[in-house]
C-alpha cells in the first residue's frame, strides 16, 4: 500500500498511530481480527516499523547497530546473514566504521539492512525512499518486492512513484 | 532474555566509546570526597563525624549527573522507539539501561568509596559498611532516578525539573545508607540500616522499570 499526500496532512501521524507509537482518539485497529489495543505482543511481533529517526547508534559500527536492533525487535541474527544484508545494500567495507563518519544516505541504508533481515510481515515505512541514490533505490524496491513475494505486506509513504509488484493500492490522504 | 543482554553490552560499548561520560561523575565524586577533607583540616573527630554524610552526598549527586543522559540519546535518534515496539515488553528493556547505568555510574563510586574513605579516619569496619550500604544503595538511585529521567524526558529545562523530581525520592537512601556507617561508628551495629536499605532496593527493582516504561511510552506519544 501506498500512501500519499502533502505536506503535513498527517501521513506520519497516521503510521505512528497504527504502529501503536501515538494513542487513538477514536475507532479501533486490529491486526488478524484482534484488537491491537488488548493484544499489543502478537502485533509488535509482525510489524516492523521505520520512521524518520533511524535509530542507528553513532559511536557503533553499522554491523553492531543492526545485531543489537535485531535482538530489541527479538530475533537471532547469525553473523554472516547480518553482513549479506549490510552487503546487500552496498555497506560492504563499511561495516566496521563509526555509523558518525557515514553519510546521509549510507545512514539510510544502514538502517534499511534492518529490514532484510526482519522476520516480520508487515512493514510500515515512513518515507523509505528518501535520500538514497538510484542504486540504492532500486535495491530497496527489490528488498520489498521481494517481502511482497513472500506474502508480506508493506505500507509505505513517499513522494516518489514506486514500482512495486502484487495487489498494490495506493491512498491519498488529504487535510 | 538476549534483549536484556543486548542493551546492557550495547550501553557498555558506548560508554567506553565515549569515555567522558562516566569520567566525569566519577571525578566528580573523587574531587568532592578528596576536597572535604583539605577544606576542614586534621580534626579526625570531625572527619569521622561528616565522613558518613559526605560520601552519601557526594556519590548521590554523581549518580545524578549522569541520569539526563540515560534516555536522552535513545529518544533523539529513534532507538526508544523501536525498543516501544519491541516484542519484549518494555520494562525489560528499561531495565536493562537501568542495570547498565548502575554499573558505569553506580559501581565505579561503591568500589572507591572505601579509598576515599580512609581520608575521614574510617576503621575498617566502618569502611566495609560504607561499601556494602552504597552497593545497596546506589542501584536505589539508578532505579529512582530511572523514572524521573523517563518522566522529564523532551521537556525543555529538563535536568532541573528533574533534579527537584528525583532529589526528595532519594532522601530514604540517604538516610538509611549515611545512618548504616554512623551506626557502625558508634557501635550500634548497621544491620538494621542496611535491611532497610536491602528493602528498599527490592520496591524500586520492582516499580521503577514498570513505571518508567509507562512514562517512556507517554514520553514517545507527543
Amino acid at each position: 500500500m501506498h500512501l500519499e499526500g502533502g505536506n503535513g496532512v498527517g501521513k506520519t501521524s497516521l503510521l505512528r498511530i497504527l504502529c501503536g507509537l501515538s494513542a487513538l482518539e477514536q475507532g479501533a485497529i486490529t491486526w488478524k481480527n484482534q484488537s491491537v489495543a488488548q493484544n499489543p505482543d502478537d502485533f509488535r511481533l509482525d510489524v516492523a516499523y521505520l520512521g524518520h529517526q533511524l535509530a542507528l547508534k553513532e559511536d557503533l559500527s553499522p554491523l553492531e547497530n543492526l545485531r543489537v536492533s535485531a535482538a530489541i525487535s527479538g530475533q537471532q541474527l547469525p553473523s554472516a546473514e547480518a553482513l549479506a544484508a549490510l552487503s546487500q545494500l552496498g555497506l560492504r567495507g563499511r561495516e566496521h566504521l563509526p555509523v558518525r563518519v557515514l553519510s546521509q544516505g549510507q545512514k539510510r541504508r544502514a538502517a534499511l539492512a534492518r529490514l532484510i533481515i526482519s522476520k516480520a510481515k508487515f512493514w510500515i515505512l515512513d518515507e523509505p525512499f528518501v535520500a538514497l541514490d538510484l542504486a540504492a533505490q532500486q535495491v530497496l524496491s527489490g528488498v520489498l518486492n521481494t517481502h511482497l513475494n513472500n506474502q508480506g505486506m508493506v505500507l509505505l509513504t513517499s513522494h516518489q512513484t514506486v514500482a512495486l509488484q502484487g495487489d498494490g493500492r495506493s491512498y491519498r490522504l488529504s487535510a | 532474555m538476549s534483549a536484556f543482554v543486548a542493551i546492557v553490552k550495547r550501553d557498555l560499548v558506548l560508554a567506553f566509546r565515549r569515555k567522558n561520560e562516566v569520567i566525569t561523575s566519577v571525578f566528580f565524586f573523587v574531587v568532592v570526597a578528596a576536597l572535604f577533607p583539605l577544606g576542614i583540616g586534621p580534626e579526625l573527630n570531625t572527619l569521622r563525624l561528616v565522613a558518613p554524610g559526605i560520601l552519601w552526598v557526594g556519590a548521590l549527586l554523581a549518580s545524578m549527573l549522569s541520569l539526563g543522559r540515560m534516555f536522552a540519546t535513545d529518544y533523539a535518534d529513534g532507538t526508544l522507539e523501536q525498543m516501544a515496539l519491541s516484542p519484549n515488553s518494555l520494562s525489560l528493556l528499561v531495565g536493562a539501561k537501568i542495570l547498565a547505568h548502575w554499573l558505569l555510574s553506580g559501581l565505579p563510586l561503591v568500589l572507591l568509596a572505601p579509598i576515599l574513605g580512609l581520608q575521614f579516619d574510617l576503621s575498617t569496619n566502618a569502611l566495609w559498611v560504607l561499601t556494602l550500604s552504597l552497593l545497596l544503595g546506589t542501584p536505589v538511585l539508578s532505579l529512582i532516578g530511572a523514572v524521573g529521567a523517563a518522566l522529564t524526558l523532551g521537556v525543555r529545562g529538563g535536568d532541573v525539573l528533574l533534579s527537584l523530581l528525583v532529589l526528595p525520592l532519594y532522601v530514604p537512601a540517604l538516610v538509611f545508607g549515611a545512618g548504616a556507617v554512623q551506626a557502625e561508628i558508634s557501635g550500634l551495629g548497621a544491620s538494621a540500616h542496611l535491611s532497610v536499605l536491602a528493602a528498599l532496593v527490592l520496591v524500586a527493582a520492582v516499580f521503577s522499570p514498570w513505571a518508567s516504561a509507562a512514562s517512556l511510552r507517554i514520553a514517545l506519544e507527543s
